[in-house]
């Protein structure tokens, strides 16, 4: 109890030290506590992190066009499954935090175990995308630059209509571009 | 003398005995006797340079067919079309329900009955593999002239 009350005193009453070392200690302290912070973050975003758990989807991942193709820009998972726009990725962070329980409990350690829980997943992220009108293709795939004259007749048409008036969104017809499909029996377009 | 004629035996023995083993070595090669083949003069036991990949046609109209029966060929690229237990990408323009959309050749009745003609109401598991008869095309030459007639040659 005595320790706590002088604990309680120590926090209420003025230091001693100087404000110049206070303001610098804390300026200190804030750009460890930031840059920690940021590492955290670009080291949760890498390939090898994701692929600790989802190690049989990033295999998949290097049989299609996003990993291996003529010139050699790829994206990797973050790119696609993580926003860019910081106040989005801390959101989505902060939800994944519920994926270190998935983690602990070992929901999807095996492959049979990812092949039960594939639907689940692909069609939460599908759901994710046309919430946000497919914003991490848009990141790179951006309409307005988009040459309609380069484009095969059906891209051109589907492009020009259902995409240019918002009727659709880039995931309602370019599913499992990057992963093998799960059982798609009953989603509308297969 | 003795030690010349010593050294020269051992030299005719050494050079007699690699003679000996070249013909060996030779008579392990197997010879292709100068038969030239359409991929070009290579020795059987060589591996030859594999050809360079041809390239898969992007995206044309339909094919003409050339005989009765043939299964149409796909005048399109199919990389990365998902065909197994989960899904079938080929079928999400080319199945009944959606072709007239898509505008693409809608798949043949035949692929709606069993082995026995009994008709059923998707596609016949047995004909679920599209690319097994559907090949898509690459824009090559053929190796050699070739006089096969298409069947309107029959009528």
């Amino acid at each position: 109890m005595k320790l706590i009350l002088n604990f309680w005193r120590k926090l209420t009453t003025p230091s001693k030290a100087a404000v110049g070392t206070i303001l610098a200690m804390g300026f200190l302290g804030g750009i460890i506590f930031w840059g920690a912070f940021n590492m955290g973050m670009e080291a949760t975003n890498t390939e090898e992190f994701c692929s600790a758990c989802h190690a049989p989807i990033v295999k998949e991942l290097k049989e299609t066009i996003h990993y291996s193709n003529r010139s050699g820009v790829r994206a990797i998972c973050s790119d696609c499954h993580v926003p860019h726009k910081w106040t989005d990725k801390i959101v989505r962070k902060v939800q994944a935090s519920n994926e270190i329980v998935a983690f602990l409990m070992g929901t999807i350690s095996t492959q049979e175990k990812f092949e039960a829980r594939r639907k689940h997943l692909a069609v939460r992220e599908w759901q994710r995308m046309k919430e946000n009108d497919s914003q991490e293709c848009r990141n790179c795939h951006n309409f307005e630059y988009m040459d309609f004259s380069e484009q095969g007749p059906r891209s051109k048409k589907q492009h020009s209509t259902a995409l240019a008036s918002g009727e659709k969104t880039c995931v309602d017809c370019h599913k499992g571009i990057a992963h093998k499909l799960p059982d798609m029996s009953d989603v509308p377009g297969w | 003398m003795k030690k010349i004629i010593g050294v020269l035996l051992t030299a005719g023995a050494l050079l007699s005995a690699s003679v000996i083993a070249t013909e060996a070595t030779h008579i392990e090669n197997v010879n292709s006797g100068g038969v030239e083949s359409m991929r070009g003069i290579t020795e059987l036991d060589d591996t030859r340079k594999a050809d360079e990949l041809k390239r898969v046609i992007k995206d044309r109209g339909p094919i003409d067919r050339d005989y009765v029966y043939q299964p149409p060929l796909v005048p399109h690229q199919t990389r990365g079309y998902e065909v197994s237990l989960n899904a079938n990408k080929c079928l999400s323009c080319h199945s009944w329900k959606y072709a007239g959309e898509m505008g693409a050749t809608k798949i043949s009745v035949t692929h709606y009955q069993s082995r026995e003609g009994q008709v059923l109401a998707d596609v016949s598991p047995s004909r679920y593999f599209c690319l097994q008869c559907h090949v898509t095309q690459v824009d090559a030459k053929p190796l050699i002239e070739n006089d096969f007639k298409r069947v309107d040659s029959l009528r």
